[in-house]
């Protein structure tokens, strides 16, 4: 899922790959073969490496972004409480955000390079946070479906190959659970409140079921690079795998819940014990990734203001540090 | 150092007394007492640790995977290092 948009291809990569001989390519898969991980300074083709790095940057990318549709209702959560924990859930985002840089560093690109391609419109990242928030049930039905769709592609990835990404995603996953859990408790108290609460959740989980099914991507036969990220075990499942383990997990709580799936093909198959799922509108899907989507440019200018009006913070504190440098020294 | 790129550093932690301090990622910060408010803020959100250590990651130097092979060569034929080298006799007891 955060490999949306990896399709294109780099010429410059291209030609590095020519470079790495077929001896240390074969040596380097017989170690992902054997399960070993990857370290930061281990030898890996060059296209494993932008891959990831492109990879990692879109899915701290993604993090980030998605503050902002949750941070819209924070100054409107019904309660203290609710604030409180809304307000813990974001800052939980920016974290994930920062692990994920981190670990995107290791591959030797700069925090300031990612900064810079996300801020200029370079970077991608996931199409789900390009939707806007409209009521207060969409918040709930974030943490149950955005956040479940992205645990179900998580965890896997806390066995990638590589070291670095799989041991933040080991610490994010921890976390994720508990945004999970908020999302459905709001869901369950509003199906549980009035009918406009009720209509409220039924509202908002029309507006987010198909959106975070498209978040695992298309099918991957549509995709020549996941064959590759399956090889490298960057990627451990197929998208339509993981999309489909996201429907059978969903539809059961979707129904303790007294909501009904916007999907008028939903039909469960006792044979393959699985639900078989209308067809996904993927025109939808690729014009949120160009840009159209409803929230797309809003969140890019958001995100540039913010990091524009902080730059007094960061002259500042790099002002206190050199002025305590100075008079250390002295 | 620009207004955007603070100086990394490593962060290690001791999740609770009695225990070492591991590697759990790293920051940017300005210097390094910020860079231990920000370790605090991003890696002990939930109590996961007692203690935190920064490290500016430029000071630290690492072993070149490359040459793990030669580098850590010498120990490889001296299995006389390790107890189960040696057999002791039944009817030895507490050794």
């Amino acid at each position: 899922m955060y490999t949306q948009g990896l399709d294109q291809k780099d010429a410059k990569a291209e030609g590095r790959d020519a470079v790495d001989s077929a001896e240390r390519l074969t040596a380097f898969q017989a170690r992902i073969d054997a399960d070993e991980k990857i370290e930061p300074k281990d030898w890996m083709p060059e296209a494993y490496r932008k891959t990831l790095v492109r990879q990692i940057s879109q899915h701290a990318h993604s993090e980030i972004i998605g503050m902002q549709p949750e941070g819209n209702w924070l100054t409107r959560a019904p309660s203290l409480r609710r604030k409180a924990i809304l307000l813990a859930k974001v800052q939980d985002e920016a974290g994930h955000g920062l692990y994920l840089y981190s670990a995107g560093e290791t591959l030797g690109v700069s925090r300031e390079q990612m900064v810079d391609d996300l801020l200029t419109g370079k970077a991608k990242y996931s199409s789900i946070f390009n939707y806007p928030t409209l009521s207060w049930a969409d918040i709930g039905a974030i943490g149950w479906l955005v956040d479940g769709a992205a645990i179900m592609n998580q965890i896997p990835l806390c066995r990638c190959s590589y070291g670095p990404y799989a041991r933040a995603m080991v610490r994010i996953c921890k976390e994720e659970s508990f945004h999970q859990r908020q999302g459905f408790e709001i869901m369950l108290t509003l199906c549980r409140g009035t009918d406009e609460q009720k209509a409220m959740a039924q509202d908002a989980l029309d507006r987010w079921w198909w959106p975070s099914l498209m978040m695992f991507g298309p099918s991957d036969k549509d995709s020549i690079h996941s064959a590759q990220s399956m090889a490298w075990k960057i990627k451990r499942f197929s998208n339509d795998d993981l999309r489909q383990k996201f429907i059978d997990v969903t539809v059961p709580q979707a129904e303790f819940l007294g909501l009904s799936v916007p999907d008028d093909d939903l039909v469960f198959d006792e044979a393959s014990g699985h639900y078989g799922f209308g067809e996904i509108d993927w025109q939808e899907f690729y014009a949120v990734l160009a840009g159209n989507g409803p929230c797309n440019r809003q969140r890019l200018a958001t995100r540039r203001k913010a990091h524009d009006d902080g730059a007094w913070v960061r002259e500042a504190a790099r002002a206190h540090a050199e002025k305590k440098a100075r008079r250390a020294a002295a | 150092m620009t207004d955007t790129e603070w100086p990394l550093f490593e962060v290690f932690i001791r999740s609770k007394s009695g225990l070492s301090h591991r590697h759990v990622g790293s920051v940017h910060a300005a210097d390094a007492a910020m860079a231990l408010d920000h370790a605090r803020d991003v890696y002990t959100r939930r109590s996961e640790g007692v203690s935190i250590w920064v490290a500016r990651s430029s000071d630290l130097t690492a072993s070149n995977p490359a040459e793990s092979a030669a580098f850590f060569d010498p120990a490889d034929d001296k299995i006389y290092r390790h107890p189960t080298f040696y057999e002791i006799p039944d009817g030895v007891e507490n050794i």
